[in-house]
């Protein structure tokens, strides 16, 4: 079997997953939330073996590299982070209905990355300015952040549903009755942000360090860095509005997705949006 | 400590409420500069966004944000912010860290959230030995006080990670101070431009050049020494992608050779504070011919442009390049002509840096052909960046005491009470509380277990 079977098998993986989770929070039958979770693991699974092979057919090919380097690979290893950080949450805090706000976007992130039609799929040789050991590191740590910061505005959006049903005095068994207490999801998205913020921080680092050892620049400005930047400032406001004046619950949810939707700009808004250096990163 | 008393600016830049709004404003207008182009020339605003706006730009200095004033002035409140902010709650941190944790009132002790009391045997101060021998088996390593007919135990574990946040903030002013030492708008303004500059030049294969020329004004850079392009070639992958770009360059000093490498992209030469980088290329329409005779040694190179007949007397040749192959400018196939008048002239293709061989009545002969190429550098010097390079090791290593350390403290208060001697443990934590007490109800079990035992 070649790597695209098993980066087709964790597509259908993730999506059973999400809709075993989705069903286990509409349903509240707690019987199918292993289910849910096998078949997460299953995905990331085959989805480790995908990305040795890629990295080993590379190697056939005689260009061999990590397979972290263009816009396919990135987002095949940001769905990655998503269901192995997913994964690790909820076996150290042991509830489920979050994968139904997580695992959808580890499903799209492969989906987007599968049939999306800009996008290039092949294996290619590596211009000499991404032939660098930092690459590696650079989108290795960018991505853990990413990964993180997915599921911190899940939390936010569960957060802000629970909230809103109590407001509205639903009744306990009504849908948002199986979703996590409110101060429980707000002390998660709280710990998401800060390993997403450790992880944000030495990505920024690792591509400076990069671009310094490419370019003798450590920090030109361009869109891409300019929006990870700004990224980084929002999530470091979060934080110390929380730490400092004590802001937590509906604020923090709101600036957990406002942070990933930066996340998003970062990712995806500046290579087809904007341009730069980075601009590789649309091919 | 009341805060009316304080300095109003002192006030205001020791507050935290500044630098949500300063993080907040770098980010917003951090945006400028990603939607309108930077750097273009005055004539681009103008036809891009109309003479009244354009104007208003230049004045706000939008088209160079980043080094605006405006912008300098966001990052200096920034960091006199970070500097008040930090300065005004080290104190605390440092009677934190230091304070005599003996002190503590035996009821404080017994009110704590994570707490234990329980009877076990013996003399209170058999006990108090047993407990310190315990502790400090477990790591904790307790100092000891008698205090109102009771003994009471301390020990604690990472005090000092209550430094984390301020090593994340020194962090970063660390690295704005290597970001300003390795500019190169401080070195001209300390009239110094060979301190710290940004540049580059385009080297002929073959040629050498004492200075390099500034991104920031054109003008000529003194390197202090002599830089000499000796090769340049580019590696192509089987699809025709260029695989890299290589130079082999020799630095000298006075005339002397004291440094000689091939670098590529990402592989830098660096040469007393000065790095070399491969960034670009540039193909000429000259060739270089070398020719050997295999019999004598004897060889010659020649640096020709194509259709030109070369005539070697004394060797009896006549040779030259009559036709090629290009890919974009660069050549991927030569056809040479060759004669030594005493057979048909022969003719043949010759791949760039490959060698042919040409058995002729006259003798055997070697030839190997190439394209004339300028080494495009990228020059810099950067005194700053070790800063830099400190600072972001800092803030990788702040951020993880600041976030995933903690201070944790352990007392232990052994009291005789009608005639039983009692044990009290308590303690606390500063962050992640649910581990810590999991580790305290841990280690009172092994405690009880052990006391058991005996
Ligand atoms: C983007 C830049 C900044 C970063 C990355 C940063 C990082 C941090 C971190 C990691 C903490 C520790 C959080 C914890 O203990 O869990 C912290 C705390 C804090 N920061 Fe910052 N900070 C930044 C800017 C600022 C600025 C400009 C101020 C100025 C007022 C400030 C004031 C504080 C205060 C007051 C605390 C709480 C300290 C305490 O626990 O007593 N920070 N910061």
């Amino acid at each position: 079997m070649n790597s695209s079977q098993f980066f087709g098998i964790t597509t259908l993986a993730y999506l059973l997953s999400s809709a075993f989770y989705i069903a286990l929070f509409i349903f509240k039958n707690k019987k199918i939330g292993p289910i849910g979770t096998a078949l997460c693991a299953l995905g990331t699974l085959t989805l480790t073996v995908a990305m040795g092979l890629r990295w080993q057919e590379s190697y056939q090919l005689g260009i061999g590299h990590a397979p972290l380097t263009n816009m396919y690979e990135s987002l095949v290893f940001f769905a990655w982070c998503i269901g192995a950080f997913y994964l690790f949450m909820e076996f150290r805090f042991k509830n489920r209905v979050i994968g139904a706000f997580v695992v959808p976007f580890a499903f799209v992130a492969m989906a987007y990355a599968s049939f999306s039609k800009t996008m290039n799929q092949e294996i290619s040789p590596l211009i000499p300015a991404l032939q660098s050991n930092w690459l590696i590191a650079h989108v290795l740590t960018c991505f853990i952040g990413y990964g993180a910061f997915a599921m911190a505005a899940g939390l936010g959006v569960m957060y802000l549903l629970k909230k809103s049903a109590l407001a509205k005095k639903l009744p306990e068994d009504s849908l948002t009755g199986s979703l996590p207490e409110l101060r429980f999801i707000d002390d998660m998205t709280y710990k998401t942000i800060v390993f997403g913020f450790l992880w944000l921080s030495a990505g920024i680092i690792t591509g400076a360090i990069w671009a310094n050892e490419a370019w003798g620049t450590y920090w030109s400005w361009d869109p891409k860095e300019t929006w990870s930047i700004i990224t980084w400032f929002l999530y470091a406001t979060t934080l110390h509005a929380r730490f400092t004046r004590g802001w937590s619950g509906t604020r923090i949810a709101w600036l957990a997705i406002l942070g990933f939707i930066s996340v998003f700009f970062t990712y995806f808004g500046v290579n087809y949006l904007l341009s730069g250096l980075h601009s590789y990163g649309s091919s | 400590m009341t805060v009316e008393k304080k300095n109003p600016f002192w006030a205001l830049f020791a507050s935290v409420k500044l630098a949500l709004f300063l993080l907040l404003t770098l980010a917003a207008t951090s945006i400028i500069g990603t939607i309108i182009p930077q750097n273009e020339t005055a004539g681009f605003y103008v036809q891009q966004y109309g003479p009244n706006l354009a104007r208003l730009m230049q004045t706000l200095n939008i088209p160079d944000m980043y080094n605006s004033w405006w912008f300098m002035i966001l990052l200096g409140l920034f960091s006199l912010n970070l500097i008040v902010c930090s300065i005004e709650r080290i104190p605390n941190a440092w009677r934190l860290v230091t304070m005599d944790n003996l002190k503590t009132g035996l009821d404080r002790l017994a009110k704590m959230k994570v707490g234990k009391t329980f009877a076990v045997e013996g003399s209170r101060d058999e006990v108090a030995e047993r407990t310190a021998a315990f502790l400090s088996g477990k790591g904790w390593k307790t100092s000891r006080r008698e205090k109102d007919g009771a003994t009471l135990l301390f020990a604690q574990k990472g005090a000092w990670t209550r430094f984390g946040v301020y090593i994340v903030h020194t962090s970063i002013l660390v690295i704005l101070v290597g970001a300003i030492i390795g500019s190169p708008r401080i070195a001209k303004l300390i009239g110094n431009p060979n301190y710290a500059f940004k540049g580059s030049i385009m080297l002929p294969e073959g040629q050498q050049s004492d200075v390099i020329y500034s991104f920031a004004d054109g003008k000529p850079v003194d390197l202090g020494f002599t830089i000499r392009c000796d090769f340049f070639d580019i590696h192509y992958y089987p699809n025709g992608m260029p695989k890299e770009y290589l130079s082999d360059l020799t630095v000298l000093e006075n005339g002397k050779v004291v440094l000689q490498k091939r670098i590529e992209v990402n592989e830098p030469l660096i040469y007393r504070g000065i790095t070399f980088y491969q960034s670009s290329y540039q193909p000429y329409n000259d060739f270089i011919l070398t020719i050997r005779n295999n019999a004598t040694g004897l060889s010659r190179t020649e640096l020709t442009p194509a259709a030109r007949q070369i005539t070697w007397k004394e060797a009896g040749l006549r040779f030259g390049i009559i036709n090629m192959e290009t890919r974009g400018q660069a050549v991927q196939r030569f056809k040479i002509w060759f004669t030594d008048d005493q057979a048909e002239p022969a003719k043949f293709w010759l791949e760039p840096g490959r060698e042919a061989i040409i058995k002729r009545p006259s003798g055997e002969y070697t030839l190997s052909a190439k394209q004339l190429y300028a080494t495009g550098l990228q020059v810099a010097k950067d005194p700053g960046v070790w800063w830099v390079y400190i600072g972001c090791g800092l803030m990788l290593i702040g951020l993880y005491v600041a976030f995933f350390m903690s201070h944790r403290k352990l007392w232990a208060v052994i009291r005789e009470e009608d005639g039983r001697t009692v044990v009290l443990f308590a303690g606390n934590a500063n962050k992640n509380k649910l581990g810590f007490e999991k580790t305290f109800s841990d280690l009172v079990d092994d405690f009880k277990q052990a006391d058991q035992g005996l």
